[in-house]
């Protein structure tokens, strides 16, 4: 069976690293795993998606319409734009946070209302505020790996070594907030 | 070992493995990577920025002639430009390896076109191979070298965007050292006078033949026999969509080497399936050879030419309809279009560019081509890079045939663009003494396509010291006398440059010199910029009056309340670039701290 999980958010998120943790924890678990990334505009804001698809054999690094088991959004509007790519009875995982796009910061329109109700009323939802933890613990960049802790969690991928992944494939400084955002992460879910 | 490689990672791994000591490139979407990645290997292979990709096929070029294995990557467009030498080294052949790698968009993610790069291959008689995944990837480059040694030819490899940025599972091998060969004066190979290339002519049919036995005998191109009712014939990234469709329920002939096309393979898998579906990217490549080998097929009368052909999109034109999506209310989804940075050096610049009247903007390709958007509505022409300055001349001699037109033309280039192609289109400009006013947006680095080093920066690929190339020397030196150069950040000499430019009877160039924000500073940019990126700017809300005049300059650190009717600055995104602070008419922006 192959697995599908898809991390979207706003460039500059950190929604790369996330993938890049995911990804080799997954193929030094001995699965075979292909992972797609589109970021041609990321920088100058615009969404991004991180597409991570992983089984004994996978042909497609591309996750199609409907075909998502997970959908991670790093913020909340980039849940409802992708959430089309979610299988029906699939699992969301929301990032309570907003980051709005010129046409709302500059006052012409405003920030959608009920994306999370809109979500919940369809789907097995769960909304965390990683953004908060990320500041509780001192580093607000540390989202993502909140993010991915609870993606691991909800995606019953706890077997695997994710403390010797981190270690591996983040800075020195860096390891221990890390692991420990990743351990809130897990525990949120 | 094992590694997770994006296809552009296991392109360089290929060429690491194969050999290689040369590469060049330009870089864009999505080739850009495969450069960088190949500048890792310090030791073992020189790779540099070319100015463009003419450039750079030429220099991989004259490395093969040398005797040294070598590679030149481009975007698809690239090889348009590329596209002169491409077809008469198709006759020379070559020396040592050359791998051209054109990175083709289906889908146009960040491309101005999405033209089928396979078409080049058959156009100028030179063999291709298509990747589907990152294994493939490094290990057809690899083939392509030991194709292209045996058969004296140039060999294409095409990517596209998916196979350059998806990753996967790459085994990776040692490299394999090749000696540089001897460099032996052969006139009648190389020097391509008419006498010479009539004969080279023909002894290019004679290649093509034998790659077309090739094609036929070779493993990149295979049969996986399952039920015969249908037989799919797929390559490169469709072929992964196709498998995930239909998985081992049809029959498929995959075709990782597609120039010249195996006919005998093609004839052996229709024979044997009951109805053929073509399933490739853009063009009817495949499917048109398949027609011509007098077999009927699905193709694009089923799929659709253009976008990329995706699981789901492969379901729906086979089946009816893709897998089944949850339904919701979609209108609740804002678009997020790309934005110029905070503190974008060509913030300023577009700012008051945008306010001018009788003007029309001819634009070029790079960040500033983000100036044609709101707020700025400022730029009236994108084609191609280079094209600005050119475009911007023809139309300012036809605006000057009529009495009193009264239209100015203010051509925009980036700094990059420059070196590339924008240059040849300024020299024109000067000769041809059309007095259209073109601007340089000098943001000390190639800012679009993420921050590579270029002439103007004085470093190169692989981090080395080199001279820093003087743009207002370089457009003194081709003819223009009026020339200034200004610190975009700055509106008052903005406006007043293009004041000053729009009041003269012959060619100007306005240069603007600031660093993109995202640039990593080089100690020259840090010595010459000293009070850049200090600052942070404030509004004082008992001032602000709600006029919204600093949202006009579309910088995504401000917001504005509509409740409170005020606005306000991130100060966590601001990075003091202060054109806020001298737009707002009532005086609420402030230095945070003064
Ligand atoms: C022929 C061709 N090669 C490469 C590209 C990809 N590309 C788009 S913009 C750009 C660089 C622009 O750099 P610069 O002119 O310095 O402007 P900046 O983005 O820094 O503002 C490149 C290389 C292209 N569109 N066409
Ligand atoms: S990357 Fe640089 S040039 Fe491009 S929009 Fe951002 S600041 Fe401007």
């Amino acid at each position: 069976m192959v697995k599908s999980i898809l991390l979207v958010g706003v460039g500059g998120q950190g929604t790369i690293l996330a993938s890049k943790l995911l990804t080799t924890g997954l193929m030094e678990a001995g699965y075979d795993v292909k992972m797609s990334e589109i970021h041609g505009m990321s920088q100058r804001g615009g969404s991004v998606s991180s597409q991570v698809r992983y089984g004994e054999k996978v042909e497609s690094a591309v996750i199609e319409l409907g075909g998502a088991d997970i959908l991670v959004a790093f913020e909340k509007m980039e849940a409802l734009r992708w959430l089309e790519f979610l299988k029906p009875g699939g699992k969301v995982v929301i990032n309570n946070y907003e980051i709005s796009p010129i046409s709302i910061l500059s006052g012409k329109i405003d920030y959608p209302q009920g994306i999370i109700e809109e979500i919940s009323e369809k789907v097995d939802t769960v909304v965390i505020d990683a953004a908060g933890h990320a500041k509780d613990m001192g580093n607000s960049k540390v989202m993502n790996v909140i993010l991915l802790g609870a993606t691991i969690k909800s995606m019953g991928l706890d077997h695997i070594d994710w403390e010797k992944i981190i270690e591996g494939n983040v800075k020195q400084q860096f390891v221990d907030i890390n692991k420990k955002a990743f351990k809130c992460g897990a525990n949120l879910v | 070992m094992k590694k997770l490689l994006t296809g552009n990672e296991a392109v360089a791994q290929g060429a690491y493995e194969a050999g290689v000591k040369y590469a060049s490139a330009y870089p864009g979407t999505p080739s850009t990577e495969i450069l960088e990645n190949i500048a890792k290997y310090t030791e073992d292979i020189l790779a540099e920025w070319a100015t463009n990709e003419k450039v750079a096929l030429e220099s991989a070029m004259g490395a093969s002639v040398a005797g040294a294995r070598s590679m030149a990557a481009m975007k698809h467009v690239g090889v348009n430009v590329a596209a002169d030498p491409l077809f008469t080294i198709s006759y020379t052949g070559i020396n040592a390896g050359m791998v051209i790698v054109t990175a083709d968009e289906p889908g146009q993610y960040s491309s101005q076109n999405e033209q089928d790069n396979r078409n080049y291959a058959k156009f100028a008689k030179i063999p291709m191979l298509e990747p589907s995944d990152s294994q493939e990837s490094k290990d057809m480059i690899k083939t392509a070298f030991e194709i292209g040694e045996t058969y004296d030819t140039p060999v294409l490899v095409r990517m596209t965007t998916r196979v350059c940025h998806s990753k996967g599972i790459v085994h990776c091998c040692e490299r394999k050292e090749v000696q540089i060969k001897d460099y032996k004066k052969d006139v009648m190979k190389y020097v391509c006078v008419p006498a010479v290339s009539k004969r080279l002519r023909v002894k290019v049919e004679e290649r093509m033949q034998k790659l077309s036995d090739f094609s036929d005998v070779t493993e990149l191109n295979y049969f996986e026999w399952n039920d015969k009712k249908i037989g799919v014939i797929a390559s490169g990234a469709a072929f992964t969509f196709a498998k995930e469709v239909f998985g081992d329920s049809v029959s498929y002939l995959k075709l990782g080497f597609t120039n010249p096309l195996p006919a005998e393979k093609i004839r052996e898998f229709a024979g044997n399936v009951d109805k053929i579906y073509v399933i490739e990217e853009n063009d009817p490549y495949i499917e048109e050879q398949v027609r011509i080998l007098g077999f009927d097929c699905f193709g694009k009368n089923l799929f659709p030419s253009y976008g990329e052909l995706t699981s789901d999109v492969i379901r729906k034109s086979v089946f009816g309809e893709a897998n089944k999506t949850i339904e919701y209310d979609r209108k609740k989804v804002v678009p997020r279009p790309p934005t110029l940075c905070v503190g974008c050096p060509h913030r300023g610049f577009f700012y008051q560019l945008g306010k001018r009247k009788d003007i029309i903007v001819s634009g070029d390709i790079g960040c500033y081509t983000l100036g044609f958007a709101e707020p700025y509505n400022a730029v009236d022409l994108t084609i191609c890079m280079g094209a600005g300055a050119s475009m911007g001349h023809g139309a300012q001699q036809v605006f000057d045939m009529k009495k009193d037109s009264g239209k100015r033309v203010v051509s925009v280039m980036g700094d990059s663009t420059f070196f590339h192609t924008g240059i040849n289109s300024l020299i024109n400009v000067s000769y041809n003494r059309s007095n259209a006013v073109t601007v340089i947006l000098d943001n000390r680095v190639t800012g679009m396509t993420g921050h590579q080093d270029n002439p103007g920066t004085g470093y190169t690929l692989q981090g080395k010291k080199t001279v820093e190339l003087n743009i207002e020397k370089l457009v003194r030196a081709i003819g223009i006398e009026n020339v200034v150069q200004i610190n975009p950040n700055d509106l008052t000499s903005v406006k007043a440059a293009l004041d000053w430019a729009l009041s003269l009877d012959e060619p100007s160039v306005i240069i603007t010199r600031w660093p993109c924000v995202l640039k990593k500073l080089s100690l020259q940019d840090k010595e010459e910029f000293k009070e850049i990126f200090q600052d942070k700017y404030s509004i004082d809300q008992n001032k602000c009056t709600g006029c919204k005049v600093c949202i006009k300059t579309g910088c995504p650190a401000i917001s504005f309340d509509n409740a409170a009717k005020k606005a306000t600055i991130d100060l966590e995104q601001c990075v003091g670039c202060s054109v806020c602070f001298q737009v707002c008419p009532v005086g609420a922006i402030g230095k945070v701290g003064t």
